[in-house]
């Protein structure tokens, strides 16, 4: 008996606001971008975020990555013909770092070289990759065929190699795929594996992996093509020895990263005297790109409650227009026996059927734009249940709030002169 | 005075001293001063007077739409000077049915919408109320009009529609503020018969006019001037 009194209520609203379907449906409006706007923003705030979790779930949230880098002195004294630049990270500090800290699950050695690669006419040069297996734990890919390096790989110095799915597909073609013979630089690899691999940036942090790599065994890396690197850039030559260019690092626990990282860093500044290395940590990289999505996320959703509250005060508006409109309404309302607090019921009930349609329709068009975003910017947008019934909820306490006061304005209405009211 | 419960006199309304008073500023006027006097249950009243003789006052204040300023007014047993807004509006509600001049239908609802608002306010459900609605066309003659809006019908039709809106909470006393003020003399009539029809079924009406052959139709008629009672004619 109650609700059904309830839903005769929020049906004579419905009828209500009908009546003045042009007049309703401007009303609304205000809501529906409100709405629409905060929907839209939740989903590309949320879709940012899950990005951002994305590259760092490429990179590994309980990962060190140190890498090697020129030292500035070193960088002027390069230009010199004769000179070699010897800097970066040794095989000894790769043992220094696996030995001394206990929070340290597992270590990689990465040695990088570009090499030309070819199986008969096809050629490329590929991004080589010595390292051990331990490189396949540290960045987990999906195995596409064949398996990763082995530890025996490492101890009998196969000349194995594993490629990426790309790779594959651009030095192998259509020949056999595994045990397939190829050139790396001058000598002959087998082909035992391929793995999927990410490419791209995470905050400004190069993702381990690249498409074009190859992988190879450290030590294999090391016997077949040495530390040193000759390059020539237009006629001029420069050597450079670098023993690793990047050492992976897991930490076991999440919280322990940033002190591990901490530590590294110090002894690292015990061993070298320039400083050719940097240490960076994805997960300090999540949490500042965190901090800046909350950042944009509060001024996104400012801008879209403000256009909420624009809304609300459109509904006020209209409703105390209307309110003037049903003076005389009102005054037959009370007159027949109407209670005040009917009066408040019945236009707080149309304030909030017209707010929450709005928001319904606010949501339909809320959805699409994630879906616009996605498709013309590739953006990645996310439509949660929580981004789809805030917003819902907002609508309704809009038509709550900024009715209160025109439906408390209409039940101040004197039935005496409302009667008379032209 | 004597304070007699009023069912015993067969009285339904009496007002005691009853006085009320606008502030106009630094003046006071005297709408209604000091006015003592009762209706008998199943009477039929007209209240007549000049412009500002206080007659519509008088409506307002009968009908529990107005406060009195001093004095006292009984409804059958209840003080009514003593109520506040929300016991006036159970008062309307339960006891009271208006008829007004210019009909005061809401004029998006139809016929049967606004004939069942009062039943609506009573709590009804939507198909007792619908029937109930069916029935008072028919009794006033609008039957097959339930589904028209006001603006479709004539002005005596529109009056028709306000009288079973008021029927609806089936109510010991109707008010009629000039309810043939818009209407032709026919019109006007035909509206006056329905009225002596529900006075024959019992029902006590109060009917403020300032016509005296429409005051004809009553029984018993107030003249009032200056906001007291100038005399009372009785057939």
């Amino acid at each position: 008996m109650r609700q059904t009194k309830v839903f005769r209520n929020i049906w004579l609203g419905i009828e209500n606001v009908l009546m003045h379907k042009l007049r309703s449906f401007l009303t609304m409006l205000g809501v529906v971008f409100g709405v629409g706007s905060v929907v839209a923003m939740l989903s590309v705030g949320e879709g940012a975020s899950k990005e951002a979790l994305e590259q760092i779930r490429k990179l590994g949230s309980n990962n060190i990555i140190i890498s090697s880098v020129k030292s500035a002195e070193e960088e002027q004294t390069s230009t010199d013909h004769s000179h070699m630049s010897i800097y970066g990270l040794t095989y000894e500090d790769q043992f220094r770092i696996a030995e001394s800290f206990s929070n340290i699950q597992e270590t990689a050695p990465v040695k990088l070289m570009r090499k030309e690669t070819r199986l008969r006419e096809r050629s490329m040069e590929l991004r080589v990759v010595g390292t051990t297996p331990q490189w396949f734990d540290l960045v987990p890919r999906p195995i596409i065929a064949g398996r990763v390096l082995l530890p025996s790989d490492q101890d009998k110095q196969a000349p194995v190699a594993v490629l990426t799915e790309f790779g594959a597909r651009k030095i192998l073609a259509t020949e056999n795929t595994i045990g397939q013979t190829i050139r790396i630089g001058g000598d002959e690899f087998e082909i035992v594996g391929i793995v999927k691999s990410e490419s791209g940036q995470a905050g400004n942090i190069q993702i381990p992996d690249q498409q074009i790599d190859v992988y190879i065994s450290i030590e294999v890396a090391r016997k077949y093509f040495g530390d040193i690197e000759v390059k020539r850039t237009s006629g001029s030559r420069s050597m450079e020895k670098v023993e690793l260019h990047q050492v992976l690092v897991r930490v076991d626990n999440t919280d322990n990263v940033e002190a591990t990282a901490a530590g590294i860093e110090r002894m690292l500044e015990r061993f070298h005297k320039k400083k050719d290395y940097i240490v960076s940590v994805p997960l300090a990289l999540l949490k500042q790109a965190e901090a800046t999505k909350r950042t944009f996320n509060i001024v996104l959703g400012s801008i879209a409650g403000i256009s909420l509250l624009v809304g609300g005060i459109g509904i006020m508006n209209i409703m105390l227009a209307s309110v003037t409109e049903r003076t005389r309404e009102i005054g037959i309302r009370r007159a027949i026996g109407a209670k005040r607090r009917q009066i408040v019921l019945q236009f707080l009930i149309e304030t909030v059927v017209l707010s929450t349609t709005g928001g319904i329709i606010g949501l339909g068009i809320g959805t699409l734009i994630p879906f616009l975003i996605t498709y013309f910017s590739g953006m990645m947008t996310v439509l949660t249940w929580a981004g789809v019934l805030f917003p819902l909820f907002i609508s309704m306490t809009i038509g709550i709030v900024f009715g209160l006061y025109p439906a408390m304005h209409a039940a101040r209405v004197d039935p005496i002169v409302a009667l008379r009211h032209e | 005075m004597v304070d007699l419960p009023l069912t015993e006199n067969n009285e339904i309304i009496r007002l005691e001293e009853a006085q009320k008073i606008y502030q106009m500023g630094v003046q006071e006027l005297h709408a209604l001063a000091g006015v003592t006097l009762s209706f008998k249950k199943g009477s039929f009243w007209a209240i007549m007077g000049p412009s500002g003789s206080g007659k519509s006052t008088m409506m307002n204040i009968l009908g529990c739409l107005d406060r009195l300023t001093s004095g006292r007014y009984f409804l059958e047993d209840t003080d009514v000077s003593s109520l506040d807004d929300n016991a006036l509006s159970e008062l309307r509600l339960k006891y009271l049915g208006f008829v007004f001049q210019s009909f005061n239908l809401i004029p998006q609802l139809t016929v049967q919408r606004n004939i069942e608002l009062p039943l609506y306010y009573l709590g009804w459900d939507a198909i007792r109320s619908a029937r109930r609605a069916g029935e008072l066309a028919e009794e006033v003659g609008l039957g097959g009009r339930l589904h028209h809006r006001p603006t479709e019908l004539s002005g005596g039709e529109m009056q028709r529609v306000a009288v079973a809106r008021a029927l609806a909470n089936d109510p010991q006393v109707i008010f009629a503020d000039e309810p043939t003020g818009n209407l032709d003399s026919a019109t006007g009539e035909q509206i006056l018969e329905l009225l002596d029809e529900l006075n024959k079924q019992g029902k006590t009406i109060i009917m403020v006019t300032h016509e005296p052959d429409i005051a004809k139709h009553a029984g018993n008629r107030l003249h009032m001037i200056d906001g007291v009672i100038d005399r009372i004619e009785q057939n």
